[in-house]
């Protein structure tokens, strides 16, 4: 049963890893604009995404 | 884009259709990037900041995938303990298993539930019942309960059923919210189509752009022919045609010179004109229409939603089942710890999740098929009110007609209708236009061609001058007035010739109105044209109740009176005219080509060009509704068997779980049968939407 003392807290520890990466994704805007993450990875010039969070004139 | 100097960054958003441009400099070349956009076929507007944090404001809907996420999080995590205890963990593992489910759950269920406590205390203190009562008690109870039952070393916890009901019920509240917020970017979209800016006329005489909030009475204004009448204001010089049909109805063009006042909201057609603001935006038509539909959308807000009749009804019952089954347990077996058990285990098999994923999973389903159909829908509520609709009421200028007019009688062969046809190719206003398409044969040659704004057009046709435009206008050279309807067409000295018009009818106009009469929903006419215009597309269309000459307020007063009648009314309209009629019927439609106020008081905006849009809105709510009905027979079924066992005191954890995600799916199942029917076989791209 001592396996139990290693596995549980495993576990537990990847569920949070998955969890903080989606949150870490979202704060991150990475839901912004899926079409246009889909288009332009077929393009091949340069094309960085706009710095996050600033004001800016759209 | 980047070549074009003084842009820093540029950024396109194609699911947003936006483009997000850095300039240089603060008030860099803002018009090169227009102009370029233009050029390479994607013209574009500026967005108005208001628009931006009104969307930049939303946070809720993150907050709520958050919690989606640490409640799904948690119940995997709980759900793992929870099999190994049914699967046989006894004494010491089994209580520290439900240690470890305690402390995962106790913060998980605190964080992510909390939208159910603030809303359930929220309508504990108006002394009123939703939904979200017996949800937080359940899932409250069910927390106390297991926190007990853990310390004291008991067999049953129903940590694994608190954070699973949360996961559940999150996921249909961030749908039902999800689905709003769709809605409304759309509608966001739509709305950057009116006027933004004007051009002003400074005092030395140059022409600069201001915003159109920037305005202010007694600046000067230059309206170039083909746009919109930012504001109300008095023509101070040049003489055009007006297009007045979104805010009155009137189908056929206004002829303004200097002197006259407009309202902002009509179209300039002809001629440039010069002319002073008389009220700032704010106090324009424009908004106060929009006032008068604020007053009449209040009495739409009595509307009480259908989830909400469920939870007036169910919430009272089911705390009723829960004590009565503590009182029996109590008297039964004098035992106060089982009795508190089995009453609480009671609340929570009938906690109401597959009744809260009802309807908001039946209404995204519903919504995301209309959208793909190009119909929006602004609220879950829209389609509620539309599958109960018992009469149509439409606006003819702009809804069942398209607003252009074609000749009634076609043009003849007489010789002057060659000439007129020529004249009639130098003009830009669209009475002009229809004739000159009607002609086949290539023009005459003409000369000293000119167009008087507000008249008509002249010029010389083989060495005789020839008019062709207003009756009045016409005369003057003619000698004598024809009798007749529409413009008139004259070589000096000859005898007039008139040209009747009469509007087309908008694609699939009359199917619609049959398709609606079989559904049971009579149509009527409510129009501002006059009675001859209006009488001619109710014959067309065959429909027998028709109104005309009508104000907006006498379209409210006859809404009104149908609703005290009893009727469900559907407005179907476009114009400003129409928006107070719009807020005030029970639900409303309106098409893309709205005005902005038009489209914001519709519960539907329909992007297709034909009519077709609203029996197939009219279809997908008469069939959402029935599958939440089915939900709703679905999950009271379940509740039939789920509630004899649970007062029995037969309801296991084990037997919880099952129980409440079996129905949950059950629902999920159900609604997704929306999907499935294909309602028309060629279903039509949404329109292009302006970045």
């Amino acid at each position: 049963m001592n396996i139990l003392h290693l596995l549980i807290p495993v576990t537990l520890v990847m569920g949070l890893t998955g969890l903080g990466a989606f949150f870490w994704s979202l704060r991150n805007r990475q839901y912004e604009d899926l079409e246009g993450d889909a288009e332009r990875i077929l393009h091949d010039d340069n094309d960085t995404p706009m710095p996050p969070r600033k004001e800016t004139i759209r | 884009m980047t070549g074009i100097p003084g842009v820093a960054r540029v950024r396109a958003n194609l699911t947003l259709r936006r483009i997000n441009v850095t300039l240089a400099q603060a008030d860099g070349a803002l018009h090169n990037v227009l102009a370029e956009l233009e050029n390479i076929g994607h013209p574009s507007r500026l967005i108005d900041s208001a628009d931006l944090s009104a969307e930049a404001k939303d946070e809720t809907e993150v907050a709520l995938l958050k919690a989606v996420a640490v409640s799904g999080f948690g119940a995997m995590n709980v759900m793992l303990l929870s099999v190994a205890i049914w699967s046989g963990a006894s004494d010491a593992t089994r209580d520290s298993f439900h240690l470890i489910s305690g402390i995962i759950a106790l913060p998980i269920v605190l964080y992510a539930a909390r939208f159910f406590f603030v809303s359930a205390w929220g309508a504990l203190r108006r002394a009123s019942m939703n939904m979200d009562v017996p949800i937080a008690l359940a899932i409250a109870l069910a927390l106390a309960l297991s926190l007990f039952e853990t310390l004291r070393g008991g067999e049953d916890v129903f940590f694994d059923a608190a954070v699973t009901l949360t996961f559940f019920l999150l996921i249909g509240r961030y749908l039902d919210y999800r689905m709003r917020g769709k809605a409304r970017s759309a509608m966001t979209g739509l709305q950057r189509l009116a006027v933004r800016e004007a051009w002003e006329v400074t005092p030395e005489g140059k022409l600069r752009t201001v915003a159109a909030d920037a305005i202010r009475p007694g600046m000067v204004l230059r309206i170039p022919a083909g746009e919109r009448i930012p504001v109300d204001l008095r023509i101070t010089s040049g003489a055009s045609d007006l297009d007045r049909s979104l805010l009155t109805g009137e189908s056929a063009p206004v002829a303004v010179a200097a002197g006259d006042v407009v309202e902002a909201g009509a179209l300039n057609l002809t001629g440039p004109v010069d002319a002073m603001a008389l009220r700032p935006v704010e106090d324009s038509f424009l908004a106060m229409s929009m006032r008068m539909l604020a007053g009449a959308e209040e009495s739409r807000s009595t509307y009480v939603r259908i989830a909400d009749r469920a939870a007036q009804l169910y919430a009272p019952l089911i705390h009723l089942v829960a004590f009565a089954t503590f009182v029996g347990w109590l008297l039964a077996t004098g035992d106060w710890h089982r009795a508190a058990f089995v009453a609480i285990s009671v609340l929570i098999v009938t906690c109401p999740c597959a009744l809260a994923l009802a309807v908001p999973v039946a209404h995204v389903v519903a919504s995301s098929r209309l959208m793909a159909e190009g119909v929006l829908i602004k609220e879950g509520s829209a389609l509620e009110r539309l599958a109960t609709a018992t009469r149509a009421i439409w606006d003819k200028t702009g809804t069942l007609t398209d607003g252009s007019p074609v000749l009634a009688e076609g043009l003849g062969t007489a010789p002057g209708s060659h000439a007129a046809a020529t004249l009639a190719a130098h003009s830009a206003h669209p009475v002009a236009r229809c004739i000159a398409a009607a002609y086949p044969a290539p023009a005459m040659p003409v000369l000293e061609i000119r167009e008087h704004p507000g008249y008509g057009v002249e010029g010389l046709i083989d060495g005789r001058l020839a008019r062709l435009g207003r009756p009045s206008w016409v005369a003057d050279i003619a000698g004598e007035m024809t009798q007749g309807d529409g413009p008139a067409f004259a070589f000096v000295g000859e005898q007039m010739q008139r040209f009747p018009l009469r509007e087309t009818l908008r694609e699939g106009a009359a199917e619609a109105v049959v398709a609606l009469r079989v559904a049971g929903l009579p149509s009527e006419i409510l129009s501002g044209d006059a009675p001859a215009a209006v009488a001619r597309v109710a014959a067309q269309l065959e429909i027998q109740n028709t109104q005309a000459g009508l104000t907006p307020q006498n379209k409210v007063t006859r809404l009104q009176d149908l609703l005290a009648q009893g009727e469900r009314p559907l407005m179907v309209g476009d114009g400003l005219n129409d928006t107070a009629a719009l807020a005030a019927a029970h639900v409303s439609m309106s098409p893309a080509s709205a005005t902005e106020a038009g489209r914001a008081a519709a519960d539907f905006v329909f992007l297709r060009e034909g009519l077709d849009a609203v029996p197939l809105a009219l279809s997908v709510a008469r069939r959402t509704a029935a599958i939440v009905r089915q939900n709703f027979g679905l999950a009271i079924a379940y509740n039939c068997i789920a509630v004899p066992l649970a007062i029995a005191g037969h309801v296991t954890p084990l037997f919880a779980a099952i129980a409440m995600s079996g129905s949950s799916i059950a629902v999920v199942a159900n609604s997704l049968r929306l999907n499935r029917r294909r309602m028309t076989p060629s279903a039509p791209r949404l329109q292009e939407v302006t970045v």
